[in-house]
């Protein structure tokens, strides 16, 4: 089985943009992944498309419809928020699997503001707030305090994470905020549910990402390898029966489960890895995973973000690009502009925020309920 | 069981979720069910076992009205209409089965609320009625006095 290349990768920056439609938010970041390539849609073999707020709308061919109908098989892709890396990871199996030497997978989101989650359901009286929450700041929140029940993990340190991702998007252009946030400023933002405050949770906005991907024969074929990026691991888990999960969700398990499978198709260890870009919904979130993806362990992740081993420049870098705290969080978009950035790192083309030699870097998504979604990628040399 | 015994109070009330029984005769109580194969005892009723798989091997039985608060998140920003702040808590009950509900009957404060600490489950007439004008019975967590 041929090797899998990503040739061509990009995003919009992230934002807010009520006057457009999903479609052309796709088509603008297709483009965008074309143009970084060099080819065009005629070019493509086929097309994964994953979007979660029109799931079933046919989003990826109205994407062709805005870039050109080219008849090409479209597959449209949901899965919470893992949805934008289950995309690239389908179009990543069709070229394993021998079917299709280059595809386009594009993730897109439009989204409105305000909390997610805790929709009433049907009949009787909506029970949010008369039986617990279901507003995924509060699923968060409980899911950050079992960490601190184990560990003894603090309110600010949970805050920290935050400052450090808003401090990473202040390098990154396409991110959508580019504001440093103190401490106090984050301990002290509105509470939404303890321990997040208002600036510990993902920002919603609408975004679009797109990559071009290939088998090694066609990108050596087109003279493409010298900017290119192997895709060493793609894993998707779901989340496996634990005592507590069908009441309160399970993050850990299933990335635990991912990462261990990751590594081991790309033949790498957590100390291999250069970067990494996680699923930050929340702050508490970025804390659990420290320890789920084995980049130190589960009773170290506070310490970790006291001593800065996770931001630019320490140990092991995390959410370079500001995470979904402040880079933002289109839902269907993220696990493609996850992508986006660890191949710019690995191009060396991120500039301010460039993590030095980067080699080898891991993206991780969470689609609660669950779904987890791994990639591994290497640097062509 | 604590303090529901008396059926005048439960009378013309719709449980809140399904897993809510409310017997014609007795208190209240929270339903399960355990595999017989594993031992995995549930929330709610069900047909199958989500740990092992097995089919048709699920039997109900009432869950205790003791457990232990296992984590929490005091809820500060709902939807509008939500009474905040309240606290939101996943609770162990003895003997099996995890239940999500609201904490009431102390402080909401971090200081205040202890995870690991024992709580109880009481019932009470839910402060919402449904579209029809129906009203229904709920139960929440409160410490364990
Ligand atoms: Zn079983």
């Amino acid at each position: 089985m041929s090797d899998v290349y990503v040739i061509g990768i990009d995003m919009i920056k992230f934002g807010r943009f009520p006057e457009t439609s999903v479609p052309k938010l796709g088509a603008t970041a297709a483009h965008l992944a074309l143009d970084d390539a060099g080819l065009t849609i005629n070019d493509m073999q086929a097309l994964y498309s994953g979007n979660l707020g029109q799931a079933g709308a046919m989003v990826g061919q109205r994407i062709l419809a805005e870039i050109g109908q080219t008849g090409v098989p479209v597959v449209n892709c949901a899965n919470a928020c893992a949805t934008g890396a289950t995309a690239f990871r389908e179009g990543w199996m069709s070229i394993k699997a021998g079917v299709y030497d280059m595809v386009l997978c594009v993730g897109t989101e439009q989204m409105g503001k305000g909390l997610l989650g805790g929709g009433g359901g049907g009949k009787g009286i909506p029970t949010e707030g008369l039986l617990g929450s279901g507003t995924m700041p509060a699923v968060f929140a409980e899911a950050g305090m079992e960490h601190q029940r184990k560990y003894g993990t603090t309110f600010e340190q949970f805050a920290k994470v935050s400052v450090k991702n808003h401090h990473h998007s202040t390098l990154n252009p396409k991110a959508m905020y580019q504001i440093e946030t103190p401490l106090e400023t984050v301990m002290g933002a509105e509470m939404i549910s303890y321990p997040n405050t208002k600036l510990m949770c993902s920002v919603n906005v609408d975004g679009a990402a797109a990559a071009v991907i290939c088998s090694e024969e066609k990108a050596r074929q087109l003279g493409k390898l010298d900017r290119a990026v192997r895709v060493k691991a793609s894993v998707l888990t779901s989340d496996p029966y634990q005592e507590r999960n069908l009441q309160m969700p399970d993050v850990n398990t299933c990335t635990q489960r991912a990462a261990k499978s990751a590594y081991e198709m790309a033949g790498v260890g957590p100390d291999d890895i250069d970067l990494v870009e996680l699923h930050d919904c929340f702050a508490t979130a970025e804390i659990l995973h420290y320890g789920n993806l084995g980049l130190g362990k589960p009773e170290d992740a506070g310490r970790m973000v006291d001593e800065g081993e996770t931001a630019l420049g320490g140990r092991i870098p995390v959410n370079v690009s500001g995470g979904l705290l402040s880079k933002g969080h289109p839902l269907g978009a993220t696990g493609i502009a996850n992508i986006y950035e660890i191949s710019t790192h690995l191009r060396g083309e991120a500039g301010e925020r460039q993590v030095e030699g980067a080699r080898f870097g891991m993206t991780h998504v969470i689609g609660l309920g669950s779904a987890c979604a791994i990639h591994i990628l290497e640097k062509v040399d | 069981m604590p303090g529901n015994a008396d059926n005048s109070e439960t009378a013309g009330l719709l449980p809140v979720v399904p897993f809510l029984k409310i017997p014609d005769e007795g208190s209240p109580y929270l339903e399960g069910s355990r595999c017989s194969e594993c031992n995995t005892t549930f929330l709610g009723e069900r047909s199958n076992c989500a740990k092992c798989g097995s089919r048709d091997g699920l039997e109900s039985l009432p869950l205790a009205n003791q457990g232990e608060l296992y984590v929490y998140s005091i809820v500060c920003r709902s939807f509008p209409g939500i009474e905040v702040p309240y606290v939101s808590a996943i609770v162990d009950l003895e003997g099996g089965g995890t239940v999500k509900g609201n904490l009431i009957n102390i402080d909401p404060k971090p200081e205040k609320i202890k995870m690991g600490m024992p709580v109880e489950v009481i019932y009470k007439k839910a402060p919402r009625k449904d579209a029809e004008g129906n009203e229904y019975l709920t139960y929440y967590f409160q410490p364990k006095s």
